[in-house]
């Protein structure tokens, strides 16, 4: 079966400034590479600062690799660092629900400008697919004329996830997004979540610190430390026998 | 599923009606903000609400004082100055000068200041440095001096001042909008909106000024007090609005030397302009009051 999301050699340097004229490289991802199934999950675990969150935002394409390539389904959308993309197959949904959604616009006004941007749909069509996008999340129609900060964490949650899946992605990139809920709702979204990946062969790249989450919902893992991959396989082989310094401290063997 | 309370009304509120309950609970902004449509009304239809016309001299009532004093005359409800002029009338006048010039002078502040502020918010580097420090040698001048430089090039007159006016308070307002704009543009949602496929002038105008426009509000009340108090102060000085023009500032500095003849020519356009700049304030401290409890809950 051909990969959905395919990574090759991906590296990215941000270039700080530590004096008037020096400049220091900071190689926050050095050669990445990782291949996803469709309707699998990979996830990405590592310490602060080893790259994940930067690796996130490359793949969901709010910043541009340095060299490299990603393919999805074949099909190259960034090689070499320059991109030349449809930003809505492979969809981000950012850490803190509460400050990823403008509190100027309704639920619905902001799911029907990601329509607007990224298809020729209808007014009509544009609000049946609202409508059945909130659903798919357990939201209901009603929810579309309400403001964020009319929703709680856990359903700004399920707000963010309709965003997401809105435009009918094939990659949805979670960094960090089940961390700040309780641990009930967060069970309540990894079952959402899990339920909409069965229904439509979604994949996930879900970046987190939770080891017992990633257990739970993950094919296949990469282990991040300074911006090199330093494990990468099956998810259970890596949690039986883990071969790297790095996940062996993780999992305190 | 969490419970939903499905017809909650009440609470199914844009952040602008949040922002008017909050101001509403706050009594003195509400009279404020009553005194501020109050002038705005009167700056737009006195002429036509004042019963006699600003130079109408009447030779046989001259500086008569307010009716309710006893050699008051009915007619002239707050006296007459010492041509013999219905103090009221020119009052009602003033309101056009003083505060309705004010208002179109914070208006086309805030407009330039928006634009400008804008710019040099959504670009970066040199660009932005030259569109925001553009007018800062301004800055170092304080905003009534500066006028008056202006004045003593341009020469005296009331559209000079609002010239003036304008000039002094826009670098203030370039500086305040870019900040607004460059933090609103590094906030999460503005990058979630920018993945959901928004060009730059739908990130600017769905997501930065809906979430930025009552700051805009408060910043104008701001300029408006200002405004009111420079304009005015110019008149005073006989650098803005010269007689027999009724703005505030001119007509106390015409009748100052009446002062204890007929206290009243003075008293009453400087309790007017002190209720101008009030309900100003008022409405401006009450806005950012009611903008921070929003952002607290």
């Amino acid at each position: 079966m051909q990969p959905v999301l395919k990574v090759q050699a991906l590296s990215k340097t941000f270039k700080t400034r530590s004096g008037i004229f020096k400049r220091d490289k900071v190689k926050v991802l050095k050669n990445i590479s990782f291949a996803v199934l469709p309707g699998q999950t990979l996830a990405v675990i590592g310490e602060t600062g080893s790259g994940k969150s930067t690796l996130a935002k490359v793949l969901a394409g709010a910043e541009e690799a340095d060299s490299g390539q990603i393919l999805l389904n074949g099909d190259m959308i960034v090689d070499d660092g320059a991109s030349k993309r449809e930003c809505h197959h492979i969809r981000l949904i950012f850490q803190d629900p509460t400050r990823s959604l403008n509190p100027g616009l309704t639920i619905g006004e902001m799911l029907d400008d990601c329509l607007r941007f990224n298809t020729k749909l209808t007014q009509t069509q544009r609000d049946k697919k609202i409508e059945l996008t909130l659903s798919r999340v357990g939201l209901l129609s009603e929810h579309y004329e309400y403001y964020p900060h009319m929703f709680s964490g856990g359903q700004l949650q399920r707000v963010a996830l309709a965003r997401a899946l809105i435009l009918d992605p094939k990659v949805v990139v979670l960094d960090e997004a089940l961390s700040s809920l309780d641990p009930s709702v967060r069970a309540q979204i990894v079952n959402l979540l899990l339920k909409l990946q069965e229904e439509t062969d979604l994949t996930y790249v879900l970046i987190t610190h939770h080891l017992s989450l990633v257990k739970h919902m993950s094919d296949k893992l990469l282990v991040l430390n300074n911006g090199e991959a330093v494990e990468y396989g099956c998810c259970d082989t890596i949690f039986k026998r883990p071969q790297s310094k790095e996940m062996k401290k993780l999992l305190a063997v | 599923m969490a419970k939903f309370s499905l017809y909650s009304e009440e609470s199914n509120r844009s952040p602008l009606s949040r922002l008017w309950r909050n101001f509403k609970a706050n009594h003195l902004a509400l009279l404020g903000l009553w005194m501020f449509i109050g002038l705005t009304l009167l700056a737009t239809t006195a002429p036509l609400l004042a019963p006699y016309g600003i130079d109408q001299q009447h030779s046989n009532a001259l500086l008569l004082p307010p009716s309710w004093h006893d050699d008051g005359d009915v007619h002239f409800i707050l006296g007459t100055d010492d041509l013999g002029r219905d103090v009221l009338s020119r009052l009602m006048n003033g309101a056009t000068y003083t505060f309705g010039l004010s208002i179109v002078a914070a208006l086309v502040t805030t407009i330039f200041g928006v634009i400008l502020g804008t710019l040099a918010g959504i670009n970066k580097g040199f660009k932005s440095s030259i569109l925001n420090h553009l007018l800062d040698i301004t800055l170092a001048i304080p905003s009534l001096l500066l006028a008056i430089i202006i004045i003593a090039i341009l020469g005296p007159g009331l559209l000079n001042t609002v010239w003036a006016i304008i000039l002094a308070l826009l670098p203030q307002h370039i500086h305040s909008i870019r900040n607004l704009v460059v933090e609103e543009l590094n906030k999460d949602y503005i990058g979630a909106y920018r993945l959901d496929g928004a060009s730059r002038g739908q990130i600017l105008f769905r997501g930065v000024f809906p979430n930025i426009y009552e700051h805009i509000v408060v910043i104008f009340t701001l300029a408006l007090s200002t405004a009111i108090l420079d304009i005015a102060a110019l008149g005073f000085l006989k650098l803005g609005a010269q007689p027999p023009t009724t703005e505030w500032g001119a007509m106390l500095a015409e009748n100052l030397g009446l002062i204890y003849l007929a206290p009243w020519t003075v008293g009453l356009p400087g309790a007017l302009l002190f209720l101008s700049v009030l309900a100003t304030n008022l409405v401006g401290d009450g806005l950012r009051k009611a903008l921070q409890a929003r952002k607290a809950t």
